[in-house]
């Protein structure tokens, strides 16, 4: 278990980095780190392993508070964006470090790399400098290294970041059944929020050195709590409209909508992805609630399309199936499935609409 | 056509007599010593081993080349110790001022070892029980090589990404352990570049040894030839230039076999 109590970085030079954050992170749970760029994520990481050292706040690891203790008696082994595997020892070396480290006979940790070597398939290569490894063989051996040192707590920077977009899917695949047989508490940092879908059991999603939201990873899909997570999870962005709340209905970019009952009038933003509306590329009768507007742009996903919609000067986009694409500009009308979209005001999640 | 040709051979001509410019000196040094009657101009000899006899039958030859040794051994250990040390901290470690500081050092360095400090430094040694030993002059010569050597290692070691040392860190491993497995072997060359460096120049120091050895016994190569002269003053060549070809040998093997082994690479980092 790693808990964070009211955990502060500043830099010199007065950058908050990580700012009063709380969190709890469960024994074997593979926990993602998710945020834009210089949200604080490798920042908390680091000081979750000790190279950082808060201005304020604890840290906590399987019940110790452990804020004063140098790295390398926190029990913890970190794998590094670029993987830091030192390049004049070979594979075996480097995987045996930290039993070197910890004064284990030469044959106890050569046998014990070697066995560590082989559950990863890195048998072959033994013998080869990190420089004569591809990335994802590189980032293998990492992995190794870090499991030979038996830690209560993995550490991971953005570790599939360096590979490419294929190796990156079979890489993924492999870490989370790895992390599966070896039950290891797991904390990852990613930018890429499919990673984070995908991978982990529960994600806390960062923004500006806060904790804007920590959930499974179906909950942070389905229940964003903010328009900023809204906007950030997800393979294509959530459209998020302005609204407002008038005696019962919902105006949303020229539609008029059902409004759940406990919702007083005001301003709010709407929220909805595009995966979750219906094109139409005829009027409907008698109905308010489509979005109407003119094709912008089509882009193509592969096995669907994303339409952009000109609607007024707002944007609206909408995911299409395979064959069902307009042409650009064609008009066009979106209409949003019940029970899909999200209604924030104040920045807060108010309900499912 | 008529042009380029000229040029070819305005340029060979050039090339040839810079080059002769250069190797005539190294022809004399690999010609004189065998010459019966070298003069200092560079002539085929008239073969003989008889220079290296007479050289060897001077008793202080042979010590001093092992006093030379011993003297640039020991500075070289020294610098190349203290040098890694510092310029692993200096590199490392934010310390308010530290650019200012190695220039600062750099600067005086040329001063401390320099023809101007000769009076207070022999004053110093004196003070210290330091005239006539080997540590003397070891710790003199190293203190002025010090800063330039600190000064080169720390580009090597700033060269080196932190992400290594932190790897080994969070493995455990002590500040002194990561320098021996990490920080060591990564900045190899540039030490066996600075351990080079150092030994060439105390091979060649001279007046730094003059002053503050005054027991022949001890003195190192370069103040030896100075005493290769007949009584009346005039130098004998033939002892020169054969002291000359015994005492520059040391120092080409080190260089061709540190160069076979590590490289000269100057510029840092790793090479993978
Ligand atoms: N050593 C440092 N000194 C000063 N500021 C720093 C330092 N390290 C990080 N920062 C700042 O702290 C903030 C968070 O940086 P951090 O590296 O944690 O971001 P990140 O979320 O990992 O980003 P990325 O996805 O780009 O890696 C950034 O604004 C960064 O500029
Ligand atoms: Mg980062």
């Amino acid at each position: 278990m790693i808990s964070l109590s009211g955990l502060t970085k500043e830099f010199p030079g007065g950058v908050r980095a990580i700012d009063s954050l709380d969190l709890e992170i469960r024994d074997g749970e593979f926990f993602a780190l998710l945020g834009p760029s210089g949200c604080g994520k490798t920042t908390l990481l680091r000081t979750i392993a000790g190279l950082e050292t808060p201005t304020s706040g604890n840290v906590g690891i399987g019940g110790t508070d452990v804020t004063g203790l140098p790295p390398g008696r926190r029990d913890v082994a970190m794998v590094f964006q670029d993987y830091a595997l030192f390049p004049h020892m070979d594979v075996t070396t480097n995987i045996a470090y930290p039993l070197r480290i910890k004064k284990v006979s030469r044959a106890r940790r050569e046998a014990k790399a070697a066995e560590t070597a082989s559950r990863l398939s890195l048998s072959e290569l033994l013998a080869r400098r990190p420089a004569q490894l591809s990335g994802g063989q590189q980032q293998r051996v990492a992995l190794a290294r870090a499991i030979a040192s038996r830690p209560q707590v993995f550490l991971f920077d953005e570790p599939l970041s360096n590979l490419d977009a294929r190796l990156r899917l079979e890489a993924r695949t492999f870490l989370k059944r790895l992390q599966r047989e070896l039950a290891v508490t797991t904390v990852f940092v990613t930018h890429d929020q499919g990673e984070a879908l995908a991978l982990a059991d529960r994600i806390a999603v960062m923004n500006a050195g806060r904790i804007t939201q920590v959930g499974t990873p179906s909950e942070v899909f389905h229940r964003p709590a903010d328009p900023f997570v809204a906007g950030f999870i997800g393979s294509t962005p959530m459209n998020l409209l302005p609204a407002s709340a008038e005696g019962g209905e919902l105006h949303v970019a020229g539609a008029v909508l059902p409004l759940p009952r406990d919702i007083p009038d005001g301003p709010l933003v709407y929220g909805l992805r595009p995966e979750y509306a219906d094109l139409s590329q005829s009027a409907p009768v008698g109905r308010r609630d489509a979005f109407s507007g003119k094709v912008a742009v089509v882009e193509n996903l592969g096995t669907a399309h994303l339409v952009t919609l000109e609607s007024g000067d707002l944007l609206i986009q909408v995911v299409v199936p395979e064959g069902d694409e307009p042409a650009v500009g064609a008009s066009a009308w979106a209409a949003p499935r019940p029970g899909r979209a999200l209604l924030y005001r104040d920045d807060r999640l108010l309900t499912g609409a | 056509m008529t042009r380029h040709a000229l040029a070819t051979i305005g340029r060979a001509t050039f090339f040839a007599v810079v080059l002769g410019f250069f190797s005539l000196p190294l022809l004399w040094l690999a010609s004189a010593p065998f010459d019966a009657h070298p003069s200092i101009t560079t002539s085929l000899p008239e073969f003989t081993f008889g220079n290296f006899r007479s050289l060897l039958d001077n008793p202080y030859v042979m010590s001093s080349l092992r006093n030379s040794l011993l003297q640039a051994a020991g500075s070289a250990a020294l610098v190349v110790v203290l040098a890694a040390l510092a310029a692993y901290a200096l590199s490392r470690v934010r310390v308010p001022g530290r650019d200012a500081l190695l220039y600062v050092l750099l600067l005086l360095s040329s001063v401390v070892t320099g023809t101007a400090a000769m009076v207070p430094l022999f004053e110093l040694a004196t003070r210290l029980n330091l005239i006539d030993t080997h540590l003397g002059v070891i710790l003199t010569l190293s203190g002025g090589l010090l800063p330039a050597a600190i000064f080169i290692l720390k580009d090597f070691m700033d060269g080196t990404p932190t992400s290594y040392e932190e790897s080994a860190r969070v493995f455990g491993a002590s500040p002194l352990q990561i320098l021996r497995h990490i920080v060591i072997p990564l900045v190899r060359p540039g030490l066996a570049t600075i351990a080079v460096w150092a030994v060439a120049n105390v091979w060649g120091s001279f007046l730094q040894p003059f002053i503050l050895l005054r027991d022949p016994d001890k003195s190192p190569g370069a103040v030896i030839l100075y005493t290769l002269y007949t009584e009346g003053g005039a130098p004998r060549l033939d002892l020169i230039s054969t002291f000359s070809l015994l005492y520059s040998l040391p120092v080409v093997v080190m260089y061709v076999f540190v160069s076979r082994r590590y490289g000269f690479r100057f510029h840092g980092g790793i090479k993978r």
